[in-house]
């Protein structure tokens, strides 16, 4: 007792009073800077949208005009007709942005900022000025890499994978005169972002959990920010140090990624003296080096996604989630497998076909703990409760994407299947619904769920539900057909695919394709009403209007400064005591020392 | 363990200079660390959350590594030998790390005038360091060696670039330290430095290990 | 308003799979003309092994999503494990995937493996955007190359060194590829400036052309008739119209066929 009154007369003397910028700018506290990161990646989310758009207009109809996107992008389009440079933009500046300043940025820096320390039971992350400084550069990496629009050449194009030679050579696209170096700058400050957030994550979770708090007593949110920290801090590298290579080997004259033996346009690359101008470099250098980060960082998308539907399937079928061993065993083993996976991106390169082989055991491998997490959250399902409240319907729409996308990666997987699969339509709808999915739908549960928490009223059950049967049907209209136009044969990347007669009978599929498009666009302008809206008039929440057993329930809705006005509660048990047998209620807090349900360490 | 009480967690374990705005973290002791949970198995944040700073830039420089041994394996590799300055500047950098010992001891023995001036030393050595890299770059090009002339010469400038670079974050961080000690501003008896040093002898350890790997692997 | 939206979720996964399954019936790969139909039916036996999983997944989970409903005087099971159950179903999918994994790895050693000796050897080389193809000639080696003699106007887009006696009889053709009926083909792949990707979508085939090494694939065409080329690597403003033509001949056509299209 004598305590807390020193810690009120503490915060009372440590706290001058701040200012609005203090306080909503340049904060330090993790629940502004997660509704900072959440709000901007939101933002980036439009941007990228619209470039998909135009895309899938261009695939479409290519030989349609449109005018008036013409006169309004004056460079991209010449007499109402898309030019190719600015198609290839499109597709690398949409799959840049939503991989990185959205997918990776609203799930982990957004939620995770927000909720680990409400669910470790600490007052804020380990290191808050580092914390605020992470959101900064993120904001700085996204004006950079928006501006790269902007700059001779435009923005880059050689995809968000930026294979050299094509992001290499300055002459061998117009996005790789400037675009590509800006968006090589606008990536690094993301990456320094990234990391400081995870250094802030690790720690958090491994030194701040309050008492009681065993590693096996946390909530799944919580084990996915852990793993995905540890994922970037130990893939990132790989791109930093790929990066820095292809700036060398751009504006320096290095030979990192470039051999000899190449005349571009028709004009061999030679230096003053007649020696070519770079040799001995590789360019399947870079993609190992890529997809290094790039395997672990597909995984960095989806696990938080996985994390929220297993918390919200237990609170919403008042179940406790089935095996909590094997899916934290689950998230673990397909972490530490995403490392010794990527090769499975390069199986048609060149590379020795040994190495093809190595990567097709470790990439069907990982079926299983995927497999292991599904029959998991279905043996929840089964017997249970379910409320069919908005977030419940999310995360059951990330069960269904990660089924049908997790499905169509076991042909992928089989290297020898994946030559006519490569690089064609199928690839494309294989992420989108288990990759880019899982992660939005993750991103739109976690916000109906957590929202009355950050904002301390509810958002409007009636525009939810809508948000979420127009988007997971037009989802899956969009995508799904992908399958079968890859399948067909349909290549990536391509400004008209009609050029080829073996392509010209999928254009119906294409327009029905981007016509789903045009709707699921569209039906997030529900979201954008019912999120600000609510914001403002919602419903006023209570503090746990869920009946949730989590941590971050115990709180006022939304939490002060420093999260709890007392002291910080103590955790007897894990937060999936519902319906236990022989309990008033059917849920028991984690804080609620009562013998009933699962106590003791690691149950 | 712990150097103490309420101070705000501003940066990676430096206390705050009085209150500037930082968040409160609860009742004395409660910010660093709960009482249970098995969080007392990686030491304090500031600790834990350097080591792993520490773990992922490790891990730049095995992408390094890797691109540097795969590229070796190519016909054209004909390595450079190091310019002379390079031995000086590793002898610069390694006693800067005797320097910082000996500022640290002095530190934790409460004799601040020794501890500032071993630390002056340490500062003064570090920026020689840097210098005599910049010294050693700058004779490369004036024999006619430089960033692309060939695969090898690449990975010297990009490795000590990179490396340069990490310790001038270093240095950053030396300063703030210094002014701390000239402030008084670590608790007496305390071993205040142990961070920083922590950090500046893996700057070492890592230089040597690029030395390793371009003149000796 | 709880029941609808468990229903609808019910009736929806019902959807997805019937119109999934439907429309796997309808679309497929093009007609193969190629020996590599262990590709195909590697395809196929993926498409109904994960075709069951699929419809067994999804038809429980829209099932118990629409029964497990909550209602006055419902209440949860208490049961969140069953080590047996979570043995068996992680084992048998272990079993599974190790079959695949196997029958995988003997594919990809059949189709990876070095070409017969007697095959049909033709080279090509991408390029900013056309297929540059090359066949040796009679005396069966390809010439010396060199980008530093690169020269468009002269019609040399890879660089072949005229001065080198082998170069005398290799015949090079753009976009145009003719093949053997009946006979392997191995094919060596290059590129003179970016990653271009050689893909022959009626054969199955498909290899990246990486600057900087050659590499090989083989296969032997089965019909007769024209196909195409694609390229599947994103190498610039051009890689849409990459497009090439395969042109397969009975072996006794090919020279004349190959003469023809070096004419045109």
């Amino acid at each position: 007792m004598a305590h807390a009154a020193e810690a009120h007369a503490a915060e009372a003397h440590a706290h001058r009073p701040q200012s609005f910028i203090w306080r909503y700018v340049f904060s330090k506290d993790h629940k502004v800077i997660g509704i900072q990161y959440y709000v901007t990646a939101m933002l980036m989310a439009l941007v990228a949208g619209l470039l998909a758009m135009m895309v899938r207009l261009q695939l479409a109809w290519p030989d349609k005009t449109f005018p008036g996107l013409g006169r309004f992008l004056p460079d991209g389009y010449s007499d109402g007709v898309m030019n190719p440079e600015f198609y290839a933009m499109l597709f690398t500046m949409h799959g840049t942005i939503m991989v990185f300043f959205v997918l990776s940025t609203a799930p982990v820096s957004g939620f995770g900022n927000y909720l680990i320390p409400l669910q470790t039971g600490a007052r804020d992350m380990a290191f808050p000025f580092l914390n605020g400084l992470s959101y900064w550069t993120f904001l700085c990496g996204c004006v950079t890499i928006l501006a790269s629009f902007f700059v001779s050449g435009g923005a880059a194009a050689a995809g968000w994978t930026a294979y050299p030679p094509l992001s290499a050579l300055r002459n061998s696209i117009p996005g790789s005169q400037w675009g590509q170096t800006i968006w090589i700058v606008g990536m690094v400050f993301f990456i320094a972002s990234f990391t400081m957030g995870g250094l802030n994550f690790l720690t958090t979770i491994l030194n701040l959990r309050t008492k009681g708090l065993s590693l096996m007593r946390m909530p799944m949110t919580l084990w996915s920010m852990f793993l995905v920290a540890i994922l970037g801090l130990l893939a990132f590298p790989a791109l930093t140090a790929a990066s820095l290579m292809l700036i060398f080997d751009r504006h320096f004259g290095t030979s990192f990624f470039l051999p000899s033996g190449l005349a571009v346009s028709g004009a061999p690359l030679l230096a003053a003296d007649g020696s070519p101008l770079h040799s001995g470099g590789s360019p399947l250098l870079w993609q190992h080096l890529f997809w290094f980060l790039g395997h672990p960082e597909v995984y960095i998308l989806m696990l938080p996604a996985l994390g929220f539907t297993s918390d919200i399937i237990a609170v919403f079928s008042r179940k406790a989630i089935f095996g909590y061993k094997a899916m934290a065993g689950a998230m673990v083993a397909i972490s530490a497998l995403s490392f010794v996976v990527w090769g499975h991106h390069m199986f048609v390169s060149g590379m020795s076909p040994y190495l093809g082989m190595a990567f097709a055991v470790g990439t069907m491998l990982i079926a299983v703990p995927s497999a292991v997490k599904v029959f998991n959250w279905l043996a929840t399902l089964w017997r249970s409760r379910i409320r069919f409240e908005t977030p419940m319907l999310w995360a059951l729409g990330v069960v269904s994407l990660f089924i049908s996308g997790g499905l169509s990666g076991i042909w992928l997987g089989q290297s020898a299947v994946d030559i006519p699969l490569h690089d064609t339509y199928f690839v494309v709808a294989h992420f989108h619904l288990i990759m880019a999915g899982a992660a939005l739908f993750g991103v739109f549960g976690a916000t109906a769920y957590w929202f009355p928490k950050m904002f301390g009223r509810m958002m409007n059950d009636t525009l939810g539900k809508i948000h979420f049967w127009l988007t997971f049907v037009a989802y899956y209209c969009t995508f799904f057909p992908m399958h079968y136009i890859g399948i067909a044969g349909h290549v990536r990347r391509v400004y008209d695919p009609y050029q080829y007669q073996f392509l010209k009978g999928l254009q119906p599929i294409n327009e029905f394709i981007t016509v789903s498009a045009f709707v699921l666009g569209s039906a997030q302008v529900f979201f954008f009403i019912n999120f600000f809206w609510s914001a403002f008039k919602g419903k006023k929440a209570g503090e746990n209007p869920w009946q949730s057993n989590g941590l971050e329930w115990t709180c006022p809705s939304p939490p002060p400064h420093g999260n709890w006005p007392g002291e910080i509660p103590e955790v007897y048990r894990w937060p999936y005591d519902y319906s236990v047998p022989g309990a008033p209620t059917d849920h028991i807090a984690q804080t609620d020392p009562s013998p009933l349900g699962q106590r003791g360490e690691g149950h | 363990m712990s150097s103490a009480p309420t101070h705000a967690l501003d940066q990676a374990g430096r206390p705050s200079s009085g209150g500037g705005g930082g968040p409160v973290l609860g009742p004395p002791g409660g910010g660093e660390g709960p009482t249970g949970g098995g969080s007392s198995l990686f030491g304090d944040a500031p600790r834990f959350g350097l080591w792993l700073f520490m773990g992922t830039a490790s891990m730049l420089f095995i992408g390094f590594t890797s691109a540097y041994i795969l590229r070796r394996a190519s016909g054209d590799w004909r390595p450079l030998s190091a310019p002379s300055v390079l031995w000086l500047n590793t002898a610069l950098l390694f006693s800067s790390s005797a320097t910082l010992q000996g500022a640290r001891r002095r530190l934790r023995g409460s004799d601040l005038p020794a501890a500032q001036a071993w630390l002056a030393f340490t500062g003064i050595l570090g920026v020689s360091f840097v210098v005599g890299q910049v010294l050693a770059w700058r004779s490369l090009a004036a024999a006619g060696v430089f960033l692309s002339s060939n695969p090898h010469s690449s990975f010297f400038y990009l490795l000590t670039g990179v490396h340069v670079a990490h310790l001038l974050g270093g240095l950053v961080w030396f300063v703030a330290d210094f002014v701390k000690v000239r402030r008084l501003a670590f608790t007496p008896g305390e071993d205040g430095l142990r961070l920083f040093a922590t950090y500046w002898h893996f700057l070492a350890v890592l230089w040597a290990y690029l030395l390793f790997l371009l003149f000796v692997y | 308003m709880s029941k609808l939206q468990g229903l609808l979720f019910g009736l929806a996964t019902l959807l997805l799979v019937a119109l999934a399954t439907y429309f796997f019936t309808k679309t497929w790969l093009p007609a193969l003309v190629s020996d590599r139909g262990a590709i195909d039916s590697a395809m196929m036996v993926s498409l109904v092994v994960t075709g069951v999983v699929f419809i067994a997944t999804n038809l429980a989970l829209g099932w118990f999503a629409w029964r497990y409903q909550d209602a006055p005087g419902a209440s949860a099971a208490y049961w969140h494990d069953s080590p047996r159950l979570e043995w068996t179903w992680t084992l048998v999918t272990a079993a599974i995937m190790l079959v695949f994994t196997f029958r995988a790895l003997s594919l990809w050693a059949q189709v990876t493996a070095p070409a017969p000796a007697d095959s049909f050897v033709v080279e090509v080389t991408g390029q900013q955007f056309a297929w540059n193809v090359r066949y040796p000639g009679k005396d069966g080696i390809f010439g010396r190359t060199d980008a530093k003699l690169v020269d468009s106007a002269a019609l040399n887009f890879i660089g072949l060194d005229k001065t080198d006696p082998n170069a005398a009889d290799d015949v090079l053709v753009q976009n145009q590829l003719v093949l053997p009926e009946g006979r392997p083909v191995r094919v060596r792949l290059r590129s003179i400036d970016v990653i271009h990707s050689f893909f022959l979508p009626d054969f199955r085939v498909k290899q990246d052309a990486m600057p900087g090494m050659t590499s090989e694939t083989w296969f032997i065409p089965t019909k007769a008739g024209d196909y195409e080329i694609a390229c599947a690597e994103h190498c610039g403003l051009g890689h849409y119209r990459m497009r090439g033509q395969v042109h397969v001949v009975a072996p006794a056509a090919l020279d004349a066929r190959i003469k023809e299209t070096a004419g045109e």
